[in-house]
């Protein structure tokens, strides 16, 4: 088992660059160094992330080059400072994904560009969680097109890849819970769960979390995605993502490190440690795909 | 000494692949082509000649790739450099940019925008890199580079509200440009960088100016395009407001940025557009169109 470590955090960059704009941006932030112990006692040597701020197109990217270095200004938050990066990154691991996908019947392939646009969520969590460069990175976008199946099929390359090196890794969606923020400028001090409504569905799936239910709560993605998500894009994929790479059960040892809001939307920052016993395998309704085939297309 | 009223000498369906700039070989950008969408480039010749003879002396330019989900931000200080690299075309796009901005205008466009009530943010961070989409845009209409731009992002009203919310708010944002560029006395060239129909193929050939893989994603968004480019070369650009939310919705346009509504509302009444080119860049449909308001009697 090479997947010791689960997590799921916010890629907003308040609590990197304002902490003290208001107190939950500062227990999120105390919340990712929470976590960073959390990896280092789960014997982790790299981290791999699927950020869902970093939009796909043509299949399926991950970052190759090994050192990745650039400072970067979020394109809505720029007046909040800028982001400079020196990150090491895992591109022997990255470029595995890739082939891994191949092989699974998906387009991808890896970035090695000077230069190239590492997104505002990989930027801050791996700033947040491992701000001295403890361990090498590997960063996945996520397809825009894709839904659950090529979502599942791009964790399952990921697993194999990870699995193929058997070394202990770390795995982290990046992703708000609910996402509508506020779209007029707030104060900070002001800043507040956009609806309660939204608030009660984020302490619901932060509740399964807690209790080690990841496929469970990856089940309840699509309803997820109808009750607080604005349909940016067509699914909320993060936690299909997860328990697909992590293992798509409830095995799991979950801790809430924080929650708060950032801009109106559900950040959080969440860790799963796999364990032997826990609730058990529930009725899964969704398919189990192992390969891509493509759009069905089945009206054309 | 009065200033003469400004006014809009040029405005533009200026769209922004980056395959296009790839193939034109400039010396800012690094990765080098063979060949590859000439009826676009060619067209869109023909329209920076118009453009030069229309004697602008700022470009205004709506990019879709500068998304803001609080209120429409404007580059405010009066130069960005840089390396530009395409997020989804890292193989074609690795862009060195220096470019220098109209602070002024783009204060006084905010500022008018701001006045309608919308949410409005000037862009002070001297590390900001300017989006893609602005920069292929200006450097396809005027690749000297030697006029000031105003950078002007996509508020991303739709996903909130409606399409038809988003686009009223471009709408009324074109009005405040237009407004903000006579009260400074600006002749101004408008570049609304966005496709049509914007339906990529999701897999990309070895060589990717292979001109032989090159057609539209489909006969439906070709139908779209179509028609809204007949729309636009008769001058029906009410019209085109009307069938605006059914066309973004149906053909999955670039236009739901608001780029062209904000064009239309800008420019203000009916005129008829002149289309240099209609081309496809990896399944996307792109029309480069010219539109040039008569100098007042
Ligand atoms: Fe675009």
């Amino acid at each position: 088992m090479s997947v010791v470590l689960a997590g799921l955090t916010t890629g907003l960059p308040h609590p990197l660059l304002t902490p003290d704009a208001n107190p939950g941006y500062r227990r999120l932030r105390d919340a990712f160094a929470e976590a960073r112990d959390v990896i280092r006692a789960s014997g982790a040597e790299r981290l791999v992330l699927y950020s869902t701020y970093w939009p796909s197109v043509i299949g399926h990217q991950a970052i190759t080059d090994p050192n990745p270095r650039w400072t970067h200004v979020d394109e809505l938050f720029h007046d909040l400072g800028s982001i400079s990066y020196d990150r090491p990154v895992d591109a022997a691991l990255a470029e595995a994904v890739v082939d891994a996908a191949k092989r699974r019947g998906l387009s991808a392939r890896g970035v090695n560009y000077h230069g190239f646009p590492m997104d505002t969520g990989s930027v801050t969590a791996l700033e947040l969680l491992d701000p001295d460069c403890e361990w090498p990175a590997v960063v996945l976008s996520s397809n825009v097109y894709a839904d659950r199946a090529e979502t599942l099929v791009w964790a399952k390359a990921t697993r194999d890849a990870i699995a193929a090196s058997s070394r202990p890794t770390a795995v982290f969606a990046i992703s708000s819970l609910s996402n509508r923020l506020f779209t007029t400028f707030i104060r900070p001090e002001d800043d507040a769960i956009h609806s309660p409504k939204d608030d009660e569905w984020n302490r619901k799936i932060l509740q399964f979390l807690s209790e080690g239910r990841l496929e469970d709560t990856a089940q309840l993605s699509r309803t997820i995605q109808q009750q607080i998500r604005v349909k940016k894009v067509v699914n909320f994929k993060a936690l299909w993502w997860l328990s697909a790479v992590a293992g798509p059960h409830n095995r799991y040892h979950g801790t809430v490190h924080a929650y708060a809001p950032v801009q109106g939307t559900g950040a959080a920052v969440v860790t799963l440690r796999p364990r032997e016993e826990g609730l058990g395998d529930k009725e899964f309704d969704e398919d189990d795909v192992e390969v891509w085939r493509g759009d069905r297309e089945v009206l054309s | 000494m009065t200033m003469n009223p400004g006014r809009i000498v040029a405005g533009a369906l200026a769209p922004h692949p980056p395959h296009l700039v790839y193939a034109e070989n400039p010396p800012q950008n690094e990765p080098r082509a063979e060949c590859g969408w000439e009826m676009l480039r060619w067209g869109y010749e023909r329209l920076r000649a118009d453009i030069e003879r229309a004697r602008p002396d700022v470009l205004v330019v709506f990019s879709p790739h500068w998304q803001t989900y609080v209120g429409t931000h404007f580059l405010g200080l009066p130069r960005f450099q840089g390396l530009s690299v395409d997020p989804i075309f890292p193989n074609l796009f690795r862009y060195t940019y220096d470019l220098k901005v109209d602070v002024e205008l783009a204060e006084a466009i905010a500022a008018a925008a701001g006045a309608t009530g919308h949410p409005v943010k000037m862009m002070r961070n001297p590390d900001f890199r300017v989006d893609y989409g602005t920069i292929i845009s200006c450097h396809m209409a005027r690749p000297t580079w030697d006029l000031p731009i105003v950078a002007v992002s996509s508020c991303r009203s739709a996903a909130y509200y409606s399409v038809e919310v988003m686009q009223d708010q471009a709408l009324a944002l074109g009005r405040a440009t237009a407004e903000a560029i006579g009260r400074t006395g600006r002749r101004a060239a408008l570049l609304a960088s966005c496709s049509l129909s914007h339906r990529h193929f999701v897999v990309e050939g070895d060589l990717p100016e292979d001109m032989s893989r090159e057609h539209v994603t489909s006969h439906h968004n070709y139908l779209w395009d179509m028609r809204m480019i007949d729309l636009l070369r008769r001058g029906r650009l009410e019209e085109v407001l009307a069938t605006m939310p059914e066309f973004v919705n149906q053909a999955v346009s670039e236009a739901d940025s608001g780029a062209l509504s904000w064009l239309i509302g800008a420019l203000g009444h009916d005129i008829a557009g002149e289309v240099y080119a209609y081309g496809t860049v990896i399944g996307t449909g792109n029309a480069v169109v010219g539109f040039f308001p008569p100098e007042a009697a």
